[in-house]
């Protein structure tokens, strides 16, 4: 990304943005909160606060279940909640299987590939950019089945290394598995063409879309993916709550996760026949509320609209990426071409979790470690990063702060 | 000094500071000024782990004193390995064991314990106490 001269954004409802997050009123050691670590875990507006209230103080009742008025408000706000994603991400609700959140979506089809479609010698391929969610169910499931697991290379912008990715292909690998935007390098990775060549060789998609929902808009039907992972909480929506798309057929096709209520049509103790997709997948009483709170999130996104998002979040990560490089110790970890709003780096010599201490001290919250990238981190041999991760409601003046910050950090750590 | 002595030392110190910019320019000071540990005690079996900064401590019986050494990749976290050295180091095992930290939240540096900083103080603290416990059910049996 280009780095132009720096001038005010203008977004004017940015003001009013932040007045519906509560959390965001308030001072951290002496000095107003500077959230930036919005990879991590976004914040939550009042739309989203309100919608779980009034789903425990009005209608709490379980779904799929009762006859009476409140478990049918509730069926009802649940049924409604899936709609919601459906549409937010293009699919057909009955291709959106509620889960915990993206690492139990990615648990869920690693286990179905486990069960009915893994064998000795196979391949998986995922990338070196991978968050451990995206690593360790494959691993798992290729130690089990004497399958192989195949990485694709990054060059040292942290791009991925495409030429190497479609040599990589072979009627042996049983899927690609790879992230949308890398949580800790920011990178927006070229996955309609990932998708295509894929394809072109009969190979099913995942995709990890945790970090790509917050900033981008997806739309399956245009991708062809076969499978999408996501995150609530990553998506100004509640933890314990995520979504897996799953095409149709392949929902058909892909063995049962867990067993228990909601998820049969009918249990004798020889046999027992499972639900159709959705609910084949979602075992047990579902998180409710979440889903609810979910839904409420996915409303809010598309009521402010994601490219107005996008562009907002694009001009904001120039000026970030325009202001920290005029720190001469600064340097960028993840200079990819195409790229979002997660802008890792580092000062000299000094350790990540140094310069998040005193970003801490003045009221910056940023992620410093490895942000469960270990391998990633080795690759370009570093201890970890600090990643500062920017949202629709970060300003140009948060930004100055944490420039500020850094500095101050330089000065200190000498 | 007695443990509780060190403590009140440090604690009067830090009274000095007027800001959190002094007090962690002070803190880094130390830690680029902790004596280095012998590179031969820099090991995997010495090492504490903590999510993200990572301190070696190595533990020596000296005429009946427990000394330490220690060191940290991260500046800070080294500083407060520091300032725990200073308190512990050069005492007996049975004052170490027994002995009430204090001083590390009453010059509000709690949060550095927080399991959630996972920086390896909290730990180093445990471990400490188990070098002395340690040694102490070995004097006793001597
Ligand atoms: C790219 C990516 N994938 C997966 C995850 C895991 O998400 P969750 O912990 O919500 O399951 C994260 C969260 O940090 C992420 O950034």
């Amino acid at each position: 990304m280009e780095t132009t001269a720096t001038q005010n954004i203008i977004w004017p409802d940015v003001e009013l943005i932040r007045n519906e997050f509560p959390i965001l009123q308030q001072t951290v050691n002496g000095n107003p909160l500077v959230y930036l670590d919005n990879g991590a875990t976004t914040q939550k507006p009042v739309q989203v606060i309100r919608s779980m209230q009034e789903y425990y103080t009005g209608y709490n009742s379980n779904v799929h279940r009762g006859v009476h008025t409140l478990s049918q408000k509730a069926t009802s706000a649940y049924e409604a909640a899936r709609h919601q994603v459906a549409s937010f991400i293009g699919a057909n609700h009955t291709e959106v299987i509620f889960t915990k959140g993206t690492t139990d979506a990615i648990n869920l089809v690693a286990s179905g590939f486990r069960k009915e479609f893994l064998n000795e010698g196979d391949e998986v391929i995922i990338s070196t950019m991978e968050h451990h969610s995206n690593i360790v169910p494959w691993q798992l499931a290729c130690e089990e089945k004497k399958a192989h697991l195949k990485v694709i290379p990054i060059t040292d912008k942290g791009e991925l290394e495409m030429d190497v990715f479609e040599s990589m292909l072979n009627p042996r690998v049983k899927i690609v598995a790879v992230t949308w935007i890398s949580n800790s390098l920011g990178t927006i990775n070229p996955v309609k063409d990932i998708i295509r060549l894929a394809h072109a060789q009969g190979i099913p998609v995942l995709l990890d879309a945790a970090q790509a929902a917050p900033h981008i808009q997806i739309r399956v039907r245009d991708l062809d993916v076969d499978f999408l992972a996501l995150s609530g909480h990553k998506v100004y929506g509640p933890t314990g709550i995520g979504i897996l798309y799953g095409k149709e057929s392949w929902l058909e096709k892909l063995p049962p996760y867990q067993g228990g209520g909601d998820m049969i049509k009918h249990v004798t103790f020889a046999k027992t026949t499972y639900n159709e997709a959705p609910l084949k997948f979602e075992a047990g009483t579902p998180a409710i509320c979440e889903a609810i709170g979910l839904g409420a999130a996915m409303a809010y996104v598309t009521q402010l609209g994601i490219h107005k998002i996008q562009a907002y979040e694009h001009q904001l990560t120039k000026y970030a990426i325009a202001q920290l490089s005029t720190i001469p110790q600064l340097r960028f970890i993840g200079e990819a071409k195409n790229r979002a709003a997660a802008i890792s780096f580092l000062i000299g010599d000094h350790h990540p979790s140094d310069v998040g201490v005193l970003l801490d001290q003045q009221g910056i919250a940023v992620r410093t470690g490895h942000h469960c990238t270990q391998p990633l981190m080795e690759r370009f041999n570093i201890p970890g990063t600090v990643r500062a991760s920017l949202a629709v409601y970060n300003t140009t003046e948060e930004i100055d702060r944490l420039v500020d910050g850094v500095r101050k950090a330089v000065t200190l750590l000498g | 000094m007695t443990i509780k002595e060190q403590q009140d030392r440090i604690i009067e110190d830090f009274e000095v500071f007027g800001d959190w910019m002094e007090k962690y320019e002070y803190i880094i000071q130390l830690g680029k000024d902790l004596p280095l540990i012998d590179p031969k005690y820099k090991t995997d079996d010495n090492l504490i782990r903590g999510c993200q900064s990572k301190v070696w401590l190595h533990a020596e019986l000296q005429e009946g004193k427990l000394v330490f050494s220690a060191d940290s990749d991260a500046v800070i976290t080294k500083g407060l390995v520091g300032l725990v050295i200073q308190v512990l180091s050069h005492q007996t095992p049975k004052d170490i064991a027994e002995a009430e930290i204090y001083f590390i939240e009453a010059i509000g540096l709690n949060s550095h314990l927080s399991p959630t900083r996972s920086n390896g103080l909290l730990s180093m603290l445990k471990q400490i106490k188990l070098y002395a416990i340690g040694y102490q059910a070995k004097s006793m049996q001597n």
